[in-house]
């Protein structure tokens, strides 16, 4: 049983369908990488996926005893973030808010679990810092340490490494793939990359007019053919 | 010195003065609380909206010669909150136009409706008051002072048990919701809250200043503060310790209570700036 399987999945915002036909499921250790143009509908999966919006037709099914509300999220960032005042602390055990349930405030088990998480991404160190002063990598670890609290089985990240320098992206790279590999947890993950998409993700999703779910080898084959098919062409037209 | 301290003491024995003293400071712990969310919501201009909606209210209340206004400019006021908040949140309406045109008209009608309907040989008195707030809250009633200091409570009460949700919501309100947080009905609380401490933050500023009363404390607690909790314990402190002092100041020299108290606030933040600005050199 797969942790969640989209069927003919139709996305969009009240009369305007942006995606329609979508097929896809993810099983448990999967590390789906969502590619597209910008626009393309890529965000706008994320958020029916996590129940943020309706979903215009066709089902997502959850499986594996994996709810909607046990997903960790990394949304795309917003403004107001950015000059929020708010410790590390603060926002990493906001991460357990599904765990207070009928309680008002957390437990110590959700106090050592936010702190566990927050050793886990190497951010122990920033706890009382505040979050606006962090560099960019690291309040992204900062919301991968909140989105860890909320969740065991499964991450859900929307464009992590958007405007991080090329060292730090691999970092955040390799910080994720470790936790799909080691601690097993799947990921799904939005990317504008489609070098790194290929190198880290073991199926991708392809979002256009025509979308494409393949496992990596296959994507990679087809892309492949799809090049060289079009070198062949190019060569034909100069030869002309 | 030993003159004004007479003053006070002399005054502190009418049992009017002391209820008094405490609800303002009730009143202004209560305002301060959500500052921060309201500041960083973008809501702040529903304050403002708010208590211009108020204003009108009370205006309609003392057309229609009611006993106690604050049995309609209760739930004019919450009805007003949610509808403003549904219209910020709504994409196609533009939030802020809407809230200026429900905050401008209901000034205007409120204005007139005084002008054509009032009984009162002092009409601009009336209307200065309902703006700025009474020269002296001493003029509170009773009831005015019990219901203020429940009210208080509740808002505290409300603030410190959902705390944490409070800033899940605040702070990123997608997360919230992908997580499970019923983040429409804390939303919904959000506004209500606020509209309870508007209505209350008329009895002492008058309309037109409660948002300064709201704003300003949160806005200097961000300047030096770093910390969702830090910034809320401070913002608290300072509208609490600026309240008292305005409130005696007012008493010893006899200025209006609301504009002292803002003038203050307005100070503890030019000192807050300056501390922000000498430590980041
Ligand atoms: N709240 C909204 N209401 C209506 N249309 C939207 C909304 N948000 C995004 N869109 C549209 O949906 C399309 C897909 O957006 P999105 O999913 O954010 O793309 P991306 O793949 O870049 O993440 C875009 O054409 C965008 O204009
Ligand atoms: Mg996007």
């Amino acid at each position: 049983m797969a942790l969640i399987s989209c069927r003919d999945l139709k996305l969009g915002y009240e009369n305007s369908i942006i995606v329609d036909g979508l097929n896809f499921s993810v099983n448990s250790n999967d590390y789906l990488c969502i590619v597209g143009e910008n626009g393309s509908g890529k965000s706008t999966l994320m958020k029916t996926i996590l129940h943020l919006m309706p979903a215009l037709g066709g089902s997502i099914e959850y499986g594996d005893g994996l709810k909607a509300t046990e997903i960790g999220y990394l949304p795309q960032q917003t403004q107001v973030q950015r000059d929020f005042p708010a410790s590390v602390y603060e926002i990493v055990l906001s991460g357990r808010q599904s765990y207070l349930k009928n309680r008002f405030f957390y437990s110590k088990e959700d106090k050592k679990n936010a702190l566990f998480n927050m050793e886990r991404m190497g951010i122990a160190a920033l706890k009382d810092r505040c979050y606006r002063e962090l560099s960019g990598g690291q309040q992204q670890r900062v919301l991968l340490a909140r989105a860890l609290c909320a969740t065991v089985k499964m991450l859900v990240l929307d464009e992590p490494t958007a405007g991080l320098d090329p060292l730090v992206t691999v970092e955040l790279y390799e910080l994720i793939k470790r936790l799909n590999k080691e601690s097993k947890i799947a990921i799904i993950m939005v990317s504008h990359d489609i070098g790194a998409s290929v190198k880290y993700a073991s199926h991708i999703l392809h979002i256009s007019d025509k979308c494409v779910f393949a496992t990596r080898d296959e994507y990679v084959k087809s892309y492949k053919a799809n090049v060289s098919n079009e070198e062949e062409a190019s060569d034909k037209g100069e030869e002309l | 010195m030993s003159e004004m301290f007479d003053k006070l003491i002399l005054y502190f024995q009418y049992p009017f003065v002391r209820y008094a003293f405490i609800v303002g400071v009730l009143i202004a712990l209560s305002s301060s609380l959500l500052g921060v969310t309201l500041v960083l919501k973008r809501f702040s201009f529903i304050g403002d909206g708010l208590s211009h909606v108020a204003f009108g209210a009370i205006a309609i209340a003392s057309v229609l010669k009611l006993s106690n206004n604050m049995l309609l400019v209760f739930p004019i006021t919450i009805v007003s909150a949610i509808l403003l908040l549904r219209t910020g949140q709504n994409a196609k309406i533009k939030g802020d136009a809407a809230v200026a045109m429900i905050s401008v008209g209901a000034l205007a009608i409120g204005y007139l409706l005084m002008n054509v309907f009032s009984t009162s040989s002092n009409l601009s008195g009336d209307v200065c008051t309902t703006l700025f707030g009474s020269t002296s809250i001493l003029t509170l009633s009773k009831t005015d002072v019990i219901l203020c200091a429940i009210l208080s409570a509740i808002v505290l009460f409300a603030f410190i048990f959902f705390y944490n949700r409070i800033f899940a919501v605040t702070f990123d309100e997608n997360f919230a919701k992908a997580v499970g947080t019923k983040a429409d009905l804390y939303n919904l609380m959000i506004a209500v809250i606020i509209a309870v401490i508007i209505v209350l933050a008329m009895n002492l500023v008058g309309s037109l200043l409660i948002s300064a009363l709201v704003i300003f404390p949160a806005l200097s607690a961000m300047r030096v503060f770093k910390s969702f909790r830090s910034v809320t314990i401070c913002s608290a402190v300072s509208s609490v310790i600026c309240a008292a002092l305005g409130i005696l100041i007012s008493i010893l020299m006899g200025t209006p209570v609301g504009s002292t108290i803002v003038a203050i606030d307005i100070i503890v933040f030019f000192i807050f700036f300056m501390i922000d600005l000498i430590r980041s050199r």
